[in-house]
């Protein structure tokens, strides 16, 4: 007869019914934790049955009756055995529990071509999807310039003010430190050619015609769009556009136009206070170079027009426009669950971004062959 | 952690059981506004104890002030013989690992897996290797029922498997002490029924001492061992017993009118 100690609690005698393992004291999560290894390992060698005596174990919890039932079951011909009434009556229950039925393992099967066919199909499906949102959004436009009464102007006003009035402070920070770094930045290599004097009209056509609008759209889609999206994807989550729909209100004219109408007007605003910052900050930077402001204004009247002015609010408005919709429509599609809120504030964020970066290229194509 | 020796196999422990939670002289209130005061019970290893009353009586305070979250106007709570609102660092720590809460929506976290959500206390408390704590997580699912629903994600079942969920998580450390809030809200009878004999079952054969805020009255009475009844209008505790007892016999008008669903 071999006799050995596995554990403090855990004692190993090779007899004549099999190998005996001697439980005792109290076999909770903590004991089942720390015997797990050496028990389970005991359990699955060769040879001689397992018997598990419980005859000094006082109780066990329901993870100890897992790791008895478990080195049972993992063992040859492996047996409980002096378990008293409270034990048994645990044992029992977990028995039952690990019988249960368990899930299908379903095998994990490598096929890219299916998986990115799958994601076209998706992207096709999500590009219909948009359209028919837009549809229904234009047709809710029209029927709200036949019945403006439809059209909630609290809603609005409370639109614009968190969308526009809130967003002034960071777009003049913005635009104020972009009209110095592209001050700084210009300056260098043009000093090299004495020609430092056109640091304003570069600048300038930058952040009218590129910059401001792009920046602006930048702060709207992380504050506006990104907000758009939580709060319509928790009403989707909570089933409150649902209830709308069921009470024959509709969300689009309810909850949409509103906030689209909201980013279009917008735009245009928080982009001009971008851009004037960032002239404010360009002209900061060239007073500290020596240069007059005189000068300055000049060379701003000589080489920037009324008409980038115009193009660059014009494609600000069609960003918010974009924006509000990439951040609705995400709100709108939410799926279910708390991560949903939180997916669609970053397809929102994700996907107003990347909008209005295509929607600027198509600009800057379309404004070249009107010779704007 | 408490493990439970020769869990009690009758339908209520008696008397002479030792209490594993002693409220004493409690007195819940958010700033003015006084929930209920002077409410002092025990509640005895091994019994299905209920917290009782109308909406607003405070039954949710109480049980968010035993585990710790509410903090007491006045009064103390022992919980296995250490006052919660006493104790800090590891020894809270310690305290908290030997109770279980199951939250009235299941608060289980959305982007886990019923399996990974059980998984996670014994991954953060114990020193199971992974395969280990897989199978007993998978034992704690078991337990409630929901082995095949394992690989799911809370999103993507039922109302009463998400309670069902949130006891098995509840259970993942082997608590001596579960708290249940609101364990039937919404769910149909069947269902509710169901998670009724649960609770009778794992305080039969696990022997663990269960607390549970409810007024759902077919609840109260199947799964009730004791109970403490909070009436709004009283500001406190206004009956303690067995709930058949105090359905039959109490005077009290608001106890009779709770009990046999009469406007008070």
């Amino acid at each position: 007869m071999r006799s050995g100690t596995l554990a403090d609690s855990l004692q190993v005698q090779e007899g004549q019914d099999g190998r005996v393992v001697s439980l005792s004291g109290r076999l909770d999560t903590p004991a089942a934790a720390s015997l797990w290894t050496s028990l389970m390992a005991e359990a699955r060698k060769p040879g001689a049955p397992l018997v598990l005596d419980l005859a000094a174990v006082e109780a066990v919890d329901t993870t100890g009756a897992t790791l008895l039932l478990t080195a049972q079951s993992a063992a040859e011909g492996g047996r409980i055995e002096n378990a008293s009434p409270g034990v048994v009556a645990v044992l029992d229950r977990v028995r039952d529990a690990l019988a249960a039925p368990r899930p299908k393992v379903v095998p994990y099967r490598f096929s890219p071509l299916s998986g990115i066919g799958r994601r076209v199909v998706n992207a096709l499906r999500g590009g219909v999807e948009s359209l028919a949102f837009l549809g229904e959004l234009l047709i809710n436009a029209l029927g709200t310039l036949i019945r403006p009464g439809r059209l909630r102007a609290r809603e609005l006003l409370r639109h614009l003010d968190e969308a526009g009035t809130r967003a002034f402070g960071l777009a003049v920070l913005l635009g104020s430190l972009l009209g110095v770094i592209l001050a700084f930045q210009s300056a260098i290599p043009l000093r090299q050619f004495g020609a430092e004097v056109f640091v304003p009209s570069l600048v300038g056509i930058s952040l009218l015609r590129e910059l401001g609008p792009l920046m602006a759209g930048v702060v709207l889609a992380g504050r506006t769009g990104s907000a758009y999206a939580a709060e319509l994807g928790t009403m989707t989550v909570n089933e409150e556009v649902a209830a709308l729909r069921i009470m024959g209100i509709d969300p689009m004219a309810l909850l949409v136009l509103p906030r689209v109408l909201a980013g279009i007007l917008v735009m245009p605003v928080l982009s001009l206070v971008l851009t004037l910052a960032g002239l404010v900050g360009m002209a900061i930077v060239m007073a500290l170079l020596g240069f007059q402001m005189t000068t300055v204004a000049q060379q701003l009247t000589n080489f920037v027009s009324l008409k980038d002015l115009m193009g660059g609010l014009f494609k600000a408005a069609v960003f918010g426009l974009a924006i509000s919709v990439v951040g609705c429509r995400a709100g709108l599609g939410a799926g279910r669950g708390p991560r949903a809120v939180g997916d669609a504030a970053t397809a929102a964020v994700v996907g107003g971004i990347v909008a209005i970066v295509v929607l600027d290229g198509a600009f800057a194509v379309l404004y070249e062959r009107l010779g704007l | 952690m408490e493990p439970v020796a020769d869990p009690p196999l009758t339908d209520s422990p008696g008397p002479e059981v030792p209490a594993v939670i002693e409220a004493r002289d409690l007195t819940a209130a958010f700033g003015s506004n006084v929930l209920f005061r002077h409410v002092s019970f025990d509640v005895r290893r091994g019994e299905v104890f209920v917290i009782l009353g109308g909406s607003g009586c405070g039954k949710s305070t109480l049980l968010k002030l035993m585990i710790g979250l509410v903090p007491p106007a006045q009064g103390k709570v022992d919980i296995l013989g250490t006052d919660i609102w006493a104790t800090q660092g590891a020894a809270r720590l310690d305290l908290l690992k030997r109770i279980g809460v199951m939250w009235q929506q299941g608060a289980l976290f959305g982007s886990q897996t019923l399996l990974e959500n059980v998984e996670m206390p014994l991954a953060e408390h114990t020193t199971l290797p992974p395969d280990a704590r897989r199978e007993v997580a998978r034992a704690k699912l078991g337990l409630v029922g929901l082995s095949a629903a394992a690989d799911q994600l809370p999103s993507e079942i039922s109302g009463g498997m998400l309670k069902r969920a949130g006891i098995a998580r509840a259970l993942a450390l082997d608590p001596p002490i579960l708290f249940l809030d609101e364990p039937s809200a919404g769910l149909d009878p069947v269902t509710s029924a169901g998670l009724d004999e649960l609770i009778r079952d794992l305080s039969r054969s696990l022997g663990t001492t269960f607390v549970v805020v409810t007024h759902e009255l077919a609840s109260i009475l199947a799964i009730g061992d004791r109970c403490i009844m909070l009436d709004k209008g009283a500001k406190g505790m206004i009956a303690e017993g067995d709930p058949r007892e105090l359905r039959d016999h109490s005077t009290h008008p608001v106890v009779q009118a709770f009990f046999l669903r009469k406007a008070a």
